[in-house]
């Protein structure tokens, strides 16, 4: 499914990625984590096509498909979701038109026939439900205003909305109070299926408690330096990233 | 972790050729370039015009003579020789049905879309059509008179209706209002008249198109649109205009009178040329427009989407006479390119209880200078006025400027004036996130951009507003690189 190799990637002169080799197969939870300024929310950015990173080396494809050739707007349409860490605000433009003009633009580049506004209407609402979030969400303008919860929210709606093969949540968890991110976990839960895989970056391990992965990432200096199960997650909450960068780091 | 993301690119200017570009090859009737009481009697003559009219013209172009081209506004151009300008050109049969039109104008109008004929009665839109400054054909004309509705021509107004004409002609817009108001009052050849009668609901759009033509033919049109006690109408003018490598002087006069209890909309797409990327060829639209909310609880609305003109210098406003009154004013002013705009309006507080509501929208790309000037003006006389402004400007790239200029008079001290402004840039974090969702860049900032002017858009008839949210992503294809 997505098989990344020896990713290389800076930001102006400061060399972030420094060589990434990790595949994740469908319908597994991947989670990165690491210290601030491992590199993980960059991972996330050049996965999706973020303008101001360069690629220096290495490839990634999904189900075989170059993904790094690729605008962000077509890899969208291949299947990437990037929910944000800091989700955006356009005053102005109607949350619901906004994810049907988004949804209608990915099955047009997959030859489908587009949703009119009463489909659109009803296969939305049906997706707000298991979220908790009100009706009333839908009519207001894209993320303006939102408490932190609602954005958060508001970006598992759009994934489910969407239904992507690849899920990749920046630190979704920033910001949240536990019952959000109950909410938002459980959004997340109800996604996952044999065809659909997530890449879940978070600095802490409380949100691996609700999305419980398959493997979890060690990101330091732009590289992994160690992958394992899901208790990898809690012996890092136990000791910190020190122990495993050498470093002074604490989670 | 704090990624950067770099600056966006806005080298990459619009590719877009102006879609309207073409001339139509009509043999024109055309008085010689310049400027004098000759030229004037010579129009007058022309239109067999009645003497209150020339005299009328003469005093405006006396005082014009005495006047000095506006210098305040923000915009820069070379001089205008006003004796180089042709002032009457007409198409030399004089159509008195559709049938009798020029097949090379009706080609015209259908490559513009305007609907005429049948198309026009699917449409439900009254047509007098502007061509080279005489109008050529006016549809609806016999249902609209069964109502007592009068729409036609100016030039036929002055014949049919001189009373009318003499009674409000310059009454809301003097003669000497002004360098440009003053020029149009001394030369100009056509435009269009309305009279809505006491109590009547106008059924129907009315709307006009106007279209500039011959070479280095100003148009001077002259609006005049009567609103009577308890009447309503909402009138819809679009313009575009074929492309040109010399800069075309547009300067029209728009009045508009409501009495007691009548309510006008007032309702315009502006798409004239505006030049090239460098800023060769393109309108000066220097336009006058001006209502006067003459009874108590009259109502006057201006709605504006200028996405056109190498320079637009235009204040819809809005005289406040009666108690209970209202103004509004909405606008969207587009300038890409080398365009430059200067708009605005005056609300000016006379009667009681007067209340107005100014929601100015400003978008500059590429090295567009955008300005919104305003004037609130609450007169001693106006008790409990009442005004709300807002002004929001939004930057696309680094090379456009905005500048908003907000003039408030209060001589009142029971008045509540508010004004606010914002300007911002579009991001390219909005943008990004809406390419995350599968939107391509160029609907990404259509998106934003409607979402901008959302609440002017609102105020627009439905197929207007269609019209101009596709006018807008034209405007500004390609200046976000």
């Amino acid at each position: 499914m997505l098989i990344i190799k020896g990713l290389k990637a800076r930001v102006e002169d400061k060399q972030i990625l420094n060589g990434i080799d990790l595949t994740i197969n469908p319908g597994e939870v991947h989670a990165i984590m690491g210290p601030n300024g491992s590199g993980k929310s960059t991972l996330a950015h050049v996965l999706s096509g973020r303008p101001g990173y360069e690629i220096t080396g290495g490839e990634v494809t999904l189900d075989g498909k170059d993904l790094l050739s690729l605008s962000p707007e077509d890899r969208a349409r291949a299947g990437v979701f990037l929910a944000f860490q800091y989700p955006v605000e356009i005053p102005g433009v109607n949350n619901t038109y906004f994810l049907k003009a988004a949804l209608n633009a990915i099955r047009k580049s997959k030859g489908e026939e587009e949703l009119d506004a009463i489909d659109f209407l009803e296969l939305v609402k049906a997706k707000l439900k298991p979220l908790k979030m009100d009706e009333l969400m839908l009519q207001r303008a894209v993320n303006e205003g939102f408490s932190g919860g609602e954005k958060k929210k508001n970006e598992i709606l759009q994934m489910a909305v969407l239904e992507p093969k690849l899920g990749i949540l920046d630190e979704t968890d920033s910001g949240l109070d536990i019952d959000a991110l109950k909410v938002v976990a459980d959004g997340v839960n109800a996604l996952r299926g044999k065809n659909r895989s997530f890449l879940v970056v978070t600095h802490y391990q409380r949100l691996l408690d609700y999305i419980v992965p398959d493997q979890v990432h060690v990101l330091a200096g732009g590289k992994i330096i160690k992958t394992g199960g899901k208790e990898l997650a809690l012996e890092l909450e136990e000791k910190g990233y020190g122990w495993l960068t050498g470093e002074k780091v604490k989670a | 972790m704090t990624p950067k993301t770099q600056e966006p690119s806005v080298e990459k200017v619009t590719s877009e050729e102006y879609k309207y570009g073409f001339v139509t090859d009509i043999e024109a009737d055309s008085a010689p370039p310049g400027l004098n009481e000759d030229i004037i009697r010579f129009i007058s003559h022309k239109k067999k015009e009645p003497q209150f009219l020339l005299e009328w013209r003469l005093k405006a172009y006396r005082q014009w003579l005495k006047m000095k081209t506006p210098e305040w506004a923000y915009v820069q151009y070379p001089p205008i020789d006003y004796q180089d300008i042709i002032y009457y050109s007409a198409p030399k049969a004089g159509p008195k049905s559709l049938d009798e039109v020029d097949p090379e104008i009706l080609k015209t109008f259908e490559k513009l879309g305007v609907p005429m004929e049948e198309r026009a009665m699917l449409a439900g839109v009254a047509v007098d059509a502007v061509f080279d400054s005489v109008s050529v054909g006016t549809t609806f004309k016999k249902k609209l008179g069964e109502m007592g509705v009068i729409f036609c021509s100016f030039s036929e107004a002055v014949h049919e209706h001189p009373e009318l004409i003499e009674q409000y002609l310059g009454s809301v817009v003097p003669y000497n209002d002004n360098f440009y108001a003053a020029l149009n009052s001394a030369v100009f050849t056509d435009g269009s008249f309305c009279y809505i009668p006491k109590g009547v609901r106008c059924p129907m759009e009315l709307s006009t198109y106007f279209r500039i033509n011959a070479a280095k033919t100003g148009q001077f049109e002259r609006t005049l649109l009567i609103a009577d006690e308890d009447a309503y109408v909402s009138y819809l003018e679009g313009c575009t205009a074929p492309m040109r490598d010399e800069n075309q002087l547009h300067a029209a006069v728009v009045e508009l009178v409501a009495l007691k209890g009548a309510e006008i909309k007032y309702s315009t797409v502006q798409n004239w040329y505006p030049g090239d990327k460098d800023g060769k060829g393109g309108i000066y639209n220097f336009v006058t427009k001006r209502g006067a909310c003459r009874g108590d609880s009259s109502k006057i609305s201006w709605t504006q989407v200028e996405t056109g003109s190498a320079i637009t210098w235009k204040y819809p406003s809005c005289i406040l006479q009666g108690d209970n009154s209202v103004g509004e004013f909405y606008s969207v002013a587009v300038v890409n390119n080398m365009q430059q705009a200067d708009t605005g309006t005056k609300m000016i507080h006379l009667g009681k209880n007067t209340k107005s509501t100014i929601v100015s929208k400003g978008i500059s790309a590429g090295k567009g200078q955008n300005t919104y000037r305003g004037l609130v003006r609450i007169q001693p006389a106006a008790e409990n006025a009442h005004n709300y402004t807002q002004c929001d400007s939004l930057l696309m790239g680094d090379k456009c400027g905005a500048h908003t200029v907000p003039y408030i008079e209060v001589k009142n001290n029971t008045a509540k004036v508010g004004h606010e402004a914002s300007t911002s840039k579009i991001g390219e974090d909005q943008i990004f996130y809406c390419q995350q969702r599968g939107l391509s860049k160029e609907d990404a900032v259509n998106l934003i951009v409607n979402g901008f002017c959302k609440e002017v858009f609102r105020k627009l008839p439905m197929e207007f507003a269609v019209e101009a949210q596709k006018l807008l992503s034209v405007s500004l294809e390609g200046s976000v690189g």
